[in-house]
């Protein structure tokens, strides 16, 4: 039995040492928010926080989260109100929506350590996540909207 | 007091002074030089088969010059545009270990991982990727471009006991390993240091 602390609440798992984080987040524990787009770390949909750190769960086998805080979608605020959440609804960022809360976990690690990020550090942070339906403007712009009201 | 006792504490002194300035030497590993034309020549030959394994892709590919690592045998500029960072470990919300995990993961086109997977930091590219074997061997010997290894012995102790360096050797998935062993690449270097670490021309 392993247990992991997930959104501040501690859940337990019978699965191997060696399964991915994504498996156990969505079948086991039923947060769903995180997507599954390749499997493979090449997309970034899976992007969880893991002790704040930004984290493919798709690549992160749940022997590596044991003893530390693993934050999801569900838990980066408590009602929706970051200002990433916020902004992201502001500039309309989503189109078909399935990467975003991959695009979201990444900022959100991003804006932690660089509060006031310029264009090049949003397009540097964020090449790791693709979206197939080309919002990357529009994530940029939610983005700096979010820092503008000191978002992390 | 004595003239006697006078002396013997200045004896005393001098001793002491030397003995501390025998343990405390530090000898500029640039001025480690070959002692005879014989051993410059066994230096070189022993470093020219080291080098082969600085430059493999698995080692070389973490050392480039710019700021982006490559992958690959054909050492391909990274996917999803990688970069070094400041500290080596890429950039905020980017990291290395946001996909690098402590060890390989099973399967085709999954990350390779080792404890710390990292390039060396901006201020210290230690770069192998482009250099020639004589370059590559005055970097290794000079601390402001080589991690600020003091001395050769301490490079080499990173090369042997680093779980990052040792994974060049058990890289999974498929990947092609250097040319040496680790232990045969180890044997050269020390080969190399022990006939004066003499460089390629």
């Amino acid at each position: 039995m392993t247990k992991i602390s997930v959104n501040k609440k501690v859940f337990e798992t019978d699965s191997d040492p060696s399964t991915p984080m994504l498996w156990v987040l969505r079948d086991e524990f039923g947060l769903t928010g995180t997507k599954f787009g390749c499997g493979i770390a090449q997309c970034g949909s899976c992007t969880i926080h893991v002790d704040g750190e930004a984290r493919r769960s798709c690549v992160t086998p749940i022997s590596a989260v044991v003893g530390k805080e693993v934050t999801t979608i569900e838990g980066l605020s408590p009602d929706s109100s970051h200002p990433l959440q916020k902004a992201w609804i502001a500039e309309d960022a989503p189109q078909c929506g399935y990467c975003q809360s991959g695009q979201i976990m990444a900022a959100a690690a991003m804006l932690k350590k660089t509060p006031k990020p310029t264009d090049a550090d949003i397009d540097q942070a964020m090449n790791g996540i693709i979206c197939r339906c080309g919002t990357y403007n529009r994530v940029r712009a939610a983005i700096k909207l979010a820092a503008a009201n000191g978002g992390k | 007091m004595s003239s006697r006792i006078l002396k013997l504490l200045v004896i005393g002194i001098a001793v002491a002074v030397i003995a501390f300035a025998r343990v405390g030497r530090f000898e500029p590993i640039e001025h480690v030089a070959a002692s005879t034309a014989e051993d410059a020549v066994k230096a070189r030959a022993a470093f020219n088969e080291a080098v082969k394994v600085f430059f493999s892709a698995r080692c070389s590919n973490c050392h480039p010059g710019g700021d982006a690592p490559t992958q690959g045998d054909e050492r391909r500029i990274h996917d999803q545009d990688v970069k070094r960072g400041t500290d080596g470990k890429g950039v905020a919300g980017m990291e290395c270990a946001t996909c690098h995990q402590a060890e390989n993961m099973d399967g085709e086109g999954l990350p390779p991982g080792a404890p710390n997977w990292h390039m060396p930091p901006a201020d210290n590219k230690m770069v192998f990727q482009g250099m020639t074997a004589a370059a590559l061997c005055q970097q290794l010997k000079d601390p402001a471009r080589n991690g600020g290894r003091k001395t050769l012995k301490e490079s080499i102790h990173h090369i042997e006991t680093d779980p990052l360096v040792g994974w060049a050797w058990n890289p999974g998935s498929g990947r092609t390993t250097p040319p040496l062993s680790q232990a045969d690449f180890l044997k050269k270097l020390n080969e190399w240091i022990d006939a004066g670490a003499a460089c390629p021309e």
